[in-house]
């Protein structure tokens, strides 16, 4: 295990973050058998107390894990030196088998933890406690995922050993290698660069529509979170060419090192941001006539839409800058 | 929106009124925290400084050191060499080097001797490091006294004292000619200590060293990369010892703030059950909890930080020099430069913060979901 001070921090805030989510797991069950609005009893009323304390603990425990993506990537890349064969975060999270599981998980829990964080803020104003129930079944689903992540990242750290030899990001990201990355870097640039920007119109599209007429709400979700989707594979496929100048390099983590301006920490945060809250409207959409949500989530989900469109914006808008600057031409 | 940033902003304002009402209990918590921060800050800096002084010394290193192998220790590798691995391709020059170590009985300390090209000392001349000028306390001009390998003195004249900006590398160097050197050590002409060796493509390094280590199966290449990554490790290493070290610390610490967030005394406990009775509600009650764990995070993080910065970069750290930097008879005397990046910042906040504000959490709740009456008849 490398004893470096950002592995011990990691350590230390996923340990936190899986006790806080353990702690939450456990009365959420709770509130999703018990629960009765109506009840005036002591159980009752202790578990609407208890409310506070779960919020309170899952929105700080969701905001260290949406930041622990981060920083697990950046410790990653600033680690690569201690591997022979590493030039980046990819040969790093290469040393074992645990590094890009782990990676994944991140992902995955940012992108619902801010889509719970999103429920749980439209929760809170309402006096009626009107999403209690599904915030909670949503809590039970991230928690095994934030649990796993902890204990794989721990596996992780444990297991980087300075002698083992890893590959390079442009042998992971080459077009000839088989499985998940490859086949990404092996999608075709023209057609990709198409779809991305028929993907991030079509999304401004829905969202200018839903912010007008209040129609389109899940047609707007669905089509931001698949712009999401088509926007990491086309960094893989063709916008990181144009930051690297190569036709052949397709690392999404060579474009996070300080030589390309760390534009990647901008890259990735306005498209996880833009994806969490496109993600997050859509969550919204069964319940926004239910009660005292009536008042409080159109208004939320029109934030919700122009935030979506403003990252998805500067995403692009940093994409058409690079694409337009660099020499690089692609055929 | 600018009912929310009002709202947080009254609500901030009474969190400041609160604290100075409680002045010794906070201020006694504010110390801790500051030094618990303070202590992690000044090691993450430190190891930090240290990796990047070692990168600094490594860049003028040659891109690889070649070493003959014997027996499994290190021996004088023939100057024939040289002109073989020259002809490898890729390869730009090889340089023959003499140099070794010298165990100094008076001193207690050991030396670098090095043989100089250009513009190297005059036969019977050297050139020494500050360092050896401080333990010896010889000047220019003055003799060196140097026992030869064959037992008989050699005296040597110090041509220049090398100044002190070079101490971090030159600190117990002694620069002499390649004729002394050799004569001191016995190191025969058709033998050198090592080769350096300059390639044109950093990126052929590795593929040299395997052809080298092929064609002199006795060989030994050393990339500078790969003394670069062992430093890295080494300091990586004891940054983190020391950390989980103080992680006993940072566990009594947040002990000490959970009791102290627990503790909430009958004036504390009156005035929220106050608050709530005039219209407070639970959430706001929490919102005046966080407001005050972030004033004394936020300050204490800041203080912290600040002092360590001076500790590390003004007063060479003496708190952790021995732990991190190691010890020798003849250390360098250097002042690291001041470099803080976000990421350390983000790291220390990490490890500092977010232990302390889960510790208060649940005291916080408690405190907020008081019923009114029970408190103010308390």
């Amino acid at each position: 295990m490398i004893l470096h001070p950002a592995v011990l921090a990691l350590i230390v805030a996923s340990a936190l973050t899986g006790f806080m989510v353990l702690y939450a797991c456990w009365y959420g069950a709770r509130i999703l058998l018990q629960w009765e609005i109506r009840s005036g009893s002591e159980r009752q009323l202790g578990l609407e107390r208890r409310t506070y304390l779960i919020s309170t603990l899952l929105c700080f425990a969701f905001a260290v894990q949406i930041l622990s993506l981060f920083l697990y990537v950046y410790t990653a890349d600033r680690l690569h030196g201690l591997f022979s064969g590493a030039m980046c975060a990819a040969g790093t999270l290469n040393v074992n088998r645990y590094g890009y599981p782990v990676l994944v998980l991140k992902a995955v829990t940012f992108l619902l933890a801010g889509v719970w964080l999103i429920v749980n803020h439209a929760d809170t104003r309402g006096y009626d406690y009107p999403l209690i129930r599904i915030k909670y079944a949503l809590l039970l689903l991230i928690a095994p995922l934030v649990l796993t992540d902890g204990i794989l990242e721990y596996r992780y750290f444990a297991g980087l050993r300075a002698d083992v030899i890893t590959s390079c990001c442009g042998s992971l990201f080459s077009r000839d290698r088989a499985g998940v990355a490859g086949d990404l870097a092996a999608l075709p640039s023209g057609p990709m660069e198409w779809l991305f920007f028929a993907g991030m119109i079509a999304t401004a599209a829905c969202g200018i529509r839903f912010n007008r007429t209040g129609s389109g709400g899940y047609l707007f979700s669905v089509v931001g979170t698949l712009a999401f989707f088509i926007a990491v594979a086309s960094l893989i496929s063709f916008i990181c060419l144009y930051y690297y100048d190569l036709p052949t390099h397709h690392c999404p983590f060579c474009i996070l090192q300080k030589e390309y301006g760390s534009i990647g920490y901008a890259l990735y945060a306005t498209l996880f941001g833009g994806g969490v809250a496109g993600m997050g409207t859509g969550a919204l959409m069964p319940f926004r006539n239910r009660g005292t949500m009536a008042a409080v989530i159109p208004p939320l989900q029109r934030r919700l839409v122009v935030a979506t469109l403003v990252f998805y914006l500067l995403f692009t808008l940093m994409v058409c800058c690079r694409m337009l600057l660099s020499p690089l031409r692609l055929g | 929106m600018n009912r929310t940033v009002e709202r947080h902003r009254n609500i901030l304002d009474f969190a400041l009124s609160s604290l100075l009402r409680r002045k010794g209990k906070n201020l006694s918590l504010w110390v801790v925290y500051t030094i618990v921060v303070f202590l992690i800050a000044a090691i993450v800096f430190y190891t930090h400084a240290l990796k990047r002084e070692a990168a600094l010394v490594l860049q003028g290193a040659p891109d690889m050191v070649v070493q003959k192998m014997v027996a499994g220790r290190q021996d004088l590798v023939p100057v024939a060499y040289a002109g073989k691995i020259a002809a490898l391709r890729g390869v730009s020059s090889v340089r023959p080097r003499c140099w070794g170590y010298y165990f100094d009985p008076i001193s207690g300390a050991n030396y670098t001797l090095v043989a100089s090209e250009s513009p190297s000392p005059a036969p019977g001349a050297v050139d020494i490091g500050s360092g050896v000028a401080r333990v010896l306390r010889v000047g220019r001009g003055d003799l060196l006294p140097i026992r030869s390998s064959s037992g008989a003195p050699m005296l040597l004249t110090v041509r220049k004292v090398l100044p002190c900006v070079s101490e971090l590398v030159a600190a117990d160097l002694i620069v002499m000619s390649e004729g002394d050197l050799r004569d001191l050590f016995r190191i025969p002409r058709d033998l050198a200590t090592d080769l350096a060796v300059t390639v044109a493509n950093s990126d052929e390094l590795a593929t040299l060293a395997v052809k080298i280590s092929q064609r002199f199966p006795d060989s030994r290449p050393i990339l500078k990369s790969e003394i670069l990554r062992t430093y890295d490790s080494i300091f990586d290493w004891r940054g983190g010892m020391m950390v989980v070290v103080l992680a006993v610390a940072v566990l009594s610490f947040v002990i000490f703030a959970w009791d102290k967030a627990t503790g909430l005394s009958a004036e504390e406990r009156k005035e929220i059950g106050i608050l709530k009775s005039v219209g407070w509600e639970t959430g706001d009650v929490l919102l005046l909890k966080f407001w005050e764990g972030a004033v004394i995070s936020l300050s204490a993080f800041l203080c912290g930080v600040v002092l360590a910065y001076f500790q590390v970069f003004f007063l060479s750290a003496s708190l952790f020099e021995p732990a991190l930097k190691g010890w020798a008879v003849l250390y360098p005397r250097f002042r690291l430069v001041p470099e803080v990046d976000p990421y350390q910042l983000v790291v220390l906040f990490f490890l500092t913060v977010v232990p302390y504000t889960i510790a208060t959490i649940v005291p916080s709740w408690r405190a907020a979901t008081v019923d009114p009456d029970a408190a103010m008849r308390s």
